[in-house]
């Protein structure tokens, strides 16, 4: 009997192990995958991928940045000189534009001709820019040159203030303003729910008696198994009218509704963590305060606090983590707007929202597809550094004060 | 006997595959060929049609590796969707089904009911930025657009900004009843919706694509006799070899009948 029962004991340990394993072994696989993925976006030309950019061979300009490139395809660029050429109108010429010119059929047959027609466009024009499938660029053909692609580079992405990725014929991949609208939205979150939290946590653990509770955390617990569109929608509905009429503001998506949206929806978490932690605070700790003659207020911010203060981090993290993850909500009630924020009452757009929203489109490895990776790589680490953060604050915390 | 039920079990299959027909495709199309698909299989209870959605470009990949027999799209299809059914030597056919008109909506307070395609170019594209430019209050105008993945950004982009880029920055929103929502709230909106959104507490404009001689009003007449200028035709594409077996499908959309499904889904119909 004893042996049989080592034996079920062994086989229990054993898959117990297998099961932590895996778990790790899974979690590492979806990093590597994820960063696997981002990490292509380097070797993407700017220009999009199987698409070149033709110039008249005797226009003086050899190549052009990514900025460049879309503002004369904007018409905000309209003149050569302006990007180091000479004194001439930039003539703008898609591929589509072909079809304009000629018929399928003096195309030939599987587009044989193509090249050849493109070729006699540009040449024919000083002051044109053409942007042209790679498979039917006019190689070797007179009075064509192509102009020099460069690859999407690391300052470009990690540096860049603009966001539009599916700007023709070179998307711009700028993730400062989503990395900024990310944080300040987040932050601004927990300014406003943590006070609150840790108000109703210490009124629910240390205040209100017996009875209240017992209703009243079921009550908040239940807030955080709302789905979040629903949040998200009663913040397009509700949330968004008030903020712009008690501000006065023109638009009332905006980073500052956001944060409201997401202290809301994290103050379930941040209330029954750290409300757990205050009320696992020794009956014999708060005993001996109240003994000392220290009133109930003193005992609970120099010994119920304290003495919880790894809990209370803990469910700050939670906090955050809940804030910068947050997709649906955020999606909704932000205004989606990728430029910096100057202030808080200004759209934002964060990366949660980028990458719900434009994974479902962008072709598969594609530069736009590898940028949501490498956006999802970013988020990673931030939230790692955030943990990271917080575990250290509530060690030191635990050593010092007991 | 053996032979008798495998005769009869191939030629049963056979009907079977023969009827039976996969569409995917555009989100925007889902719903009519869904509305077509109920009535169509009611009629003939031998047929089987199964619809997916998925976006455009899905669906067009999908005929491309031969899963589906037809794709349904809210834009043309792409010059290398084009080439490539080519290297596979197949000929992809197009056929259009229903138009969909794109309305510029703003908010009711707003005393700006006309604008030209060169001012909607310009207020999307963050050159005009105050409704006090084109003969409204001193107000900012907040352009809201759809998100990047929608056919409907696309073609605005195309029809409206003859393929410029949007400003940096604007609002985008997940869904069309989130423009709608925003807009009804904000003074200084504007945005673009499908016809079958306007309702009365947004104000459609009217639209001139004559630098400002005629402005239409975006209705489902104007839509009809071509009027109105931001129409986007909504299209189904099968295979040239497949024509026989994805016909009488067809011909049942375009007869009066499938016409007037879609004008009842909220599409313009082709006749």
């Amino acid at each position: 009997m004893k042996k049989i029962n080592r034996i079920i004991e062994r086989f229990i340990e054993g898959i117990l192990t297998v099961s932590g394993a895996i778990t790790s072994i899974v979690m590492l696989l979806i990093v590597l995958f994820l960063f696997k993925e981002g990490s292509g976006l380097f070797h993407s030309p700017s220009v999009e991928k199987g698409y070149l950019l033709y110039v008249n061979s005797k226009n003086i300009v050899t190549d052009l940045s990514t900025p460049e490139i879309k503002h004369i395809f904007d018409s905000k660029i309209t003149n050569w000189k302006e990007v180091g050429g000479l004194d001439q109108e930039i003539e703008i010429f898609r591929f589509e534009e072909i079809f304009n010119y000629y018929s399928d059929e003096e195309l030939g047959e599987d587009y044989v001709l193509l090249p050849e027609k493109f070729a006699e466009v540009i040449a024919a024009q000083q002051n044109i820019i053409a942007y042209l499938p790679e498979q039917y660029a006019p190689k070797e053909a007179d009075g064509v040159k192509a102009l020099a692609t460069n690859t999407i580079s690391i300052s470009d992405f990690f540096g860049g203030k603009e966001w539009i990725p599916t700007a023709t014929p070179s998307p711009l991949f700028g993730v400062v303003p989503l990395v900024l609208g990310t944080l300040l939205v987040s932050f601004l979150a927990i300014i406003i729910a943590l006070p609150l939290g840790l108000g109703v946590a210490i009124y629910l653990s240390e205040l209100a008696g017996d009875r209240i509770p017992k209703f009243m955390k079921p009550t908040i617990e239940l807030l955080a198994g709302i789905p979040s569109v629903v949040y998200g929608f009663f913040g397009l509905v509700v949330l968004v009218p008030i903020v712009q009429d008690t501000f006065g503001i023109p638009v009332g998506e905006t980073a500052f509704t956001g944060s409201l949206i997401l202290a809301i929806m994290a103050l379930p978490t941040i209330i029954s963590v750290a409300e757990d932690a205050m009320r696992n605070t020794p009956r014999e700790m708060r005993e001996a305060s109240l003994a000392l003659g220290a009133t109930q207020w003193q005992t609970i911010y120099k010994v119920v606090i304290p003495y919880s203060a790894s809990g209370i981090s803990a469910a700050v993290v939670l906090g955050i983590g809940r804030a910068i993850g947050e997709t649906m909500a955020v999606l909704m009630v932000t205004g989606n707007a990728a430029v910096i924020p100057n202030s808080i009452f200004e759209p934002i757009r964060t990366i949660p929202a980028t990458i719900a929203a434009e994974l479902g489109e962008a072709p598969a490895n594609s530069a736009h597809y590898q940028s949501l990776f490498l956006l999802g790589c970013i988020l990673f680490v931030i939230t790692m550094i955030i943990s990271i953060t917080a575990e250290v604050i509530s060690k030191k915390h635990n050593t010092n004060e007991i | 006997m053996k032979k008798i039920i495998l005769t009869s079990l191939s030629v049963l299959l056979y009907t079977l595959t023969a009827n039976a027909q996969n569409i995917s495709g555009s989100d925007t199309v889902l719903p009519v060929s869904q509305k077509e698909a109920e009535s169509y299989m009611k009629e003939n209870p031998s047929a089987s049609v199964t619809i997916t959605g998925g976006g455009s470009g899905v669906g067009i990949s999908a005929l491309l590796s031969g899963t589906v027999d037809i794709a349904q799209a809210s834009r043309r299809i792409k010059f290398d969707e084009k080439l490539k059914l080519k290297q596979q030597g197949k000929e992809a056919e197009e056929v259009i089904i229903a138009y969909d008109a794109l309305a510029v909506i703003v908010h009711p307070s707003n005393k700006v009911t006309e604008l030209t395609r060169e001012q909607l170019e310009g207020i999307f594209t963050g050159k005009i930025t105050n409704w006090k430019e084109l003969g409204g209050a001193d107000l900012k105008i907040i352009p809201y657009s759809r998100e990047t993945s929608s056919g409907t950004y696309e073609f605005f982009r195309q029809n409206v900004l003859k393929n410029k880029n949007y400003a940096n920055g604007i609002m985008s929103m997940p869904a069309t009843g989130a423009i709608v929502q925003s807009i009804r709230q904000t003074a200084g909106a504007i945005g673009y919706v499908g016809l079958a959104y306007l309702n009365t507490e947004v104000q459609a404009v009217s639209v001139s694509y004559d630098a400002g001689k005629t402005y239409v009003v975006p209705s489902v007449a104007n839509s009809i006799n071509k009027t109105y200028p931001v129409v986007r035709p909504l299209y189904y594409y099968y295979e040239a070899k497949s024509k026989a077996r994805v016909q009488p499908f067809i011909d049942y959309v375009l007869s009066s009948k499938g016409q007037e499904i879609i004008s009842e889904v909220g599409f313009i119909p082709v006749k």
